[in-house]
């Protein structure tokens, strides 16, 4: 008598489907690693570079070409002039070759030693250019009446120049000191402190605003769409139309805000909301608390349209009055989105870069670590520092992720 | 607290901040309306405010409160103490009108509010259902005026010129017989800056960038969803690490890249990396949805002899056109409305998105208006396309988590 066992590993079938599943994520799978994890290696590669903005044009040998004096009958004399420079101030070019092909007719009287002429084949070795290095290469030559019948121009065929250059990008010269200068002095900590009170104020304003607006809208009534609507304006606009309206709101000298608080007797003088500190600060995290707390609002709203309605009719007829029940009811049974949100919107507010590059530019005590990655980069036009940034900046993201994985595996999903 | 707990204390008490709340409130609105000088008086305010909130004790049908209210209101405004206090040159409409609606805006809610409440002490219930009702309608009154004001000013500045806005930053009000003249903003716009050609570049960028994606997150989020492999679980894990990964990060190896390239400067290079941020959002959103799918009517198909891609084609796909309207509205509104990639990677006017185009107006030469009239130009066809499918919008950002 056989005994029946079940199959054991996966079956032809179960193969056949994984291989399906691996080439319907192929795609994917292939363009996010194009654009996000290669992109995260080569941050990891230049913060340890000494790269500027300007090493991103690798030095080239450039050459032009013209003939000089005007040769009118064939036997006349002109020159042929190239003039050659490196484009880099300080990049060398090693081996730098000059090719070319002379028009037929034209007979050199002397060349440079640097140069031969084979047949119409004309090259040149100039050996290595030193950053800056310009030099005008003139050779006489004897014009036949073939070439000037012809009527070619010498450029007609372009010189061509070649020359082998390193980049600092792809040499093997590492440096610690884009991570010297981000930690060096108070600035770093005074950055993450910014960072962490834009962060903090940022998501639990945006979660309590969400919470008011939920309950705001968690009645039927005629309107209720419309203000729903209407309430999510600040997420759905473009940030840079929003931003720019805060502004102009919020100017000093001629913002409507400022004339408001004036006239109801609120302040004396006009108040500089984005320029002086620490109001500054106060001000990008009440911004985006506006303009999130519409996400948070449609989470929270719709998880308490899930909740049952009989649990508040029985805590009704227990006595429980409309604090208790929103204290002891409605908060314990919204907790779990509560938390998911706050550690979302907390990683993303971290993240957040937009809002206060266009409301301050990172002036008046506003500058975050994102808007740092931007400020050294391209402000202060050292890649490498703004590099080594957003290394640190992936570090925090990544201890935050651990902690975000291990609590949401119990909250099951969103 | 327990002494808040009697009807004389809470009515007057629930009537004073209320009528400051509705004070303040149309103190704001007449002056953003009319451009003249109106403040709220907190004395007279919270004074008739608690006249009213005892008087509401005894009125229970709102109209009558509304009509006791909107009289003693102009009354006291007459007499120059009123809820809200008035510059020179008001004239006798305005005067009128704002003592209606703090009058008005007062006696009504103040009668709902105090609906269950008695003179003398009170339970918890009636205490906390008033100061709850109160709560409620601030809410209502503040989160309107929030959201309205900054795309009220939006709009107003972009069609007033610099010197009437510098004289007197708060009159919005129109000259509407200016006819057409008024929006000269947007006629320079789209004539000497370009903007049509940026719209449509937006346009044809957003559309495109949502194609890309549904193509690329469609048959992964199947596989995600549905099928069995090895590291399933992982998989869906590392779609939302990625989209925890910040923008700011990525752009610089990809400024260098695109540079290197010359992808810079090219709406290729855009259209390229636009799908590629919004592939992580759609994929998780939509493998959400096709899990709810009821797997049955798929593995019907099967064993009517359809393939697995027949399937998604003629059975799932058919039944995710809810999901997928609402994805695609998504991404669309993120492609739309980026400008973080669009400042780093375009310099060249002629290729510039609208978000782009907007931030190249931010100069001292160019009128705030200018500024104000692109960012109306930005604003308004995202905001339609979204009022107008409101329901597929808010059911898909739900459906799965969204980034922000």
């Amino acid at each position: 008598m056989t005994v029946a066992t079940p199959p054991q590993g996966t079956g032809p079938l179960g193969r056949r489907e994984a291989r399906l599943a691996w080439s319907l994520l192929a795609p994917t799978i292939a363009a996010v690693s194009l654009v996000v994890l290669l992109p995260l290696l080569a941050v990891f590669w230049i913060s340890v570079k000494p790269v500027e903005l300007g090493d991103l044009r690798a030095p080239e040998p450039i050459v032009r070409e013209d003939l000089r004096g005007k040769p009118e009958v064939g036997g006349d004399e002109a020159t042929l002039r190239y003039r050659l420079r490196n484009s880099s101030q300080d990049g060398v070019i090693r081996d730098v070759v000059l090719t070319d092909s002379w028009p037929a007719g034209l007979q050199p009287v002397e060349l440079d030693p640097r140069c031969s002429l084979e047949g119409s084949a004309f090259t040149c070795r100039f050996g290595d250019w030193p950053g800056g290095y310009r030099e005008t290469l003139n050779i006489p030559v004897i014009v036949s009446q073939e070439f000037l019948d012809a009527g070619t121009e010498v450029d007609d065929t372009p010189a061509s120049l070649t020359g082998k250059t390193t980049s600092v990008l792809t040499s093997g010269e590492f440096t610690f000191a884009n991570f010297v200068k981000v930690f060096d002095g108070g600035e770093f900590w005074s950055v993450l402190g910014v960072t962490l009170f834009y962060t903090v104020f940022g998501t639990i304003g945006a979660l309590v605003m969400g919470l008011f607006a939920a309950m705001l809208l968690n009645h039927s009534f005629r309107g209720q769409g419309v203000l729903r609507g209407l309430y999510l304006f600040p997420y759905v606009a473009p940030v840079i139309a929003v931003a720019f309206a805060w502004i102009l709101l919020f100017d000093p000298f001629s913002g409507s805000a400022n004339r408001l608080l004036i006239q109801m007797g609120v302040t004396d003088t006009a108040i500089n909301f984005f320029g002086q500190r620490p109001l500054a600060l106060f001000s990008v995290t009440a911004f985006e608390i506006w303009r999130y707390f519409p996400l948070s609002f449609l989470f929270i709203l719709a998880r308490m349209q899930s909740i049952d309605h009989d649990m508040y009719e029985a805590a009704d007829m227990d006595g429980a009055s409309p604090f208790q029940q929103f204290w002891y009811l409605s908060l314990p049974m919204l907790l779990g989105i509560l938390s998911v949100l706050f550690l979302l919107r907390f990683i993303w507010t971290f993240n957040k870069f937009d809002d206060i590059f266009l409301l301050t530019g990172g002036n008046a005590g506003t500058r975050t670590l994102t808007v740092n990655v931007y400020e050294q980069a391209f402000a202060v036009s050292n890649i490498g520092a703004g590099a080594a940034v957003a290394v640190v900046i992936f570090l925090c993201l990544i201890l935050f992720s651990i902690f975000f994985f291990k609590y949401i595996s119990r909250e099951e999903g969103l | 607290m327990k002494y808040l707990r009697f009807g004389f204390v809470t009515a007057p008490l629930i009537g004073a901040l209320w009528m400051f709340v509705i004070a303040t409130t149309v103190s704001v609105a007449m002056s953003f309306v009319t451009g003249a000088a109106f403040r709220p008086g907190a004395l007279g305010s919270l004074g008739l405010g608690a006249v009213i909130g005892l008087a509401g004790l005894y009125l229970s049908r709102p109209w009558a409160l509304a009509l006791v209210a909107t009289g003693l209101t102009a009354a006291v405004m007459a007499a120059g103490l009123g809820p809200v206090l008035m510059g020179e040159g008001v004239s006798p409409i305005a005067f009128s009108l704002t003592a209606l609606f703090v009058g008005a805006g007062t006696g009504w809610p103040v009668a709902v509010f105090l609906k269950g409440v008695e003179p003398g002490a009170l339970n918890r219930h009636q205490f906390e259902g008033a100061v709850i009702q109160f709560l409620m309608g601030f809410g209502y009154i503040f989160f309107t005026a929030i959201v309205l004001i900054p795309f009220y000013v939006m709009v107003m500045t972009s069609l007033k010129n610099q010197s009437e806005l510098i004289l007197n930053p708060l009159d919005f009000s129109i000259d509407l017989s200016k006819g057409w003249g008024l929006f000269r903003s947007y006629v320079e716009l789209v004539r000497d800056f370009r903007f049509g050609e940026y719209m449509w570049t937006s346009f044809y960028i957003s559309v495109l960038t949502v194609l890309f994606t549904l193509l690329f997150a469609v048959p992964g989020a199947y596989a995600v969803a549905r099928l069995r492999f090895k590291g399933q679980a992982v998989f869906s894990r590392s779609i939302l690490l990625i989209y925890m990964v910040p923008m700011i990060v990525l752009a610089l190896p990809i400024y260098i890249a695109f540079s290197m390239t010359g992808l810079r400067n090219s709406i290729t290079g855009i259209v390229m990396i636009y799908p590629v941020t919004t592939i992580p959002v759609a994929l998780y959103m939509l493998q959400g949805y096709f899990r709810g799918l009821p797997a049955e009517i798929e593995e019907a198909g099967l064993m009517d002899g359809l393939s697995r891609l027949q399937v998604i084609w003629k059975i799932t796909l058919p039944l995710s056109l809810p999901a997928l309207a609402s994805v695609s509205l998504y991404v669309f509104m993120i492609a739309w409305n980026e400008f973080l990639l669009a400042f780093m990677l375009l310099d060249d006017p002629s290729k510039f998105t609208l978000t782009r185009g907007i931030a190249s107006l931010n100069s001292s030469e160019i009128p705030r208006q200018h500024l104000m009239a692109g960012s109306v130009i930005a604003t308004v066809p995202i905001m339609a396309l979204f009022l107008g499918l409101e329901r597929f919008m808010t059911k898909g950002l739900t459906a799965g988590s969204v980034k922000g």
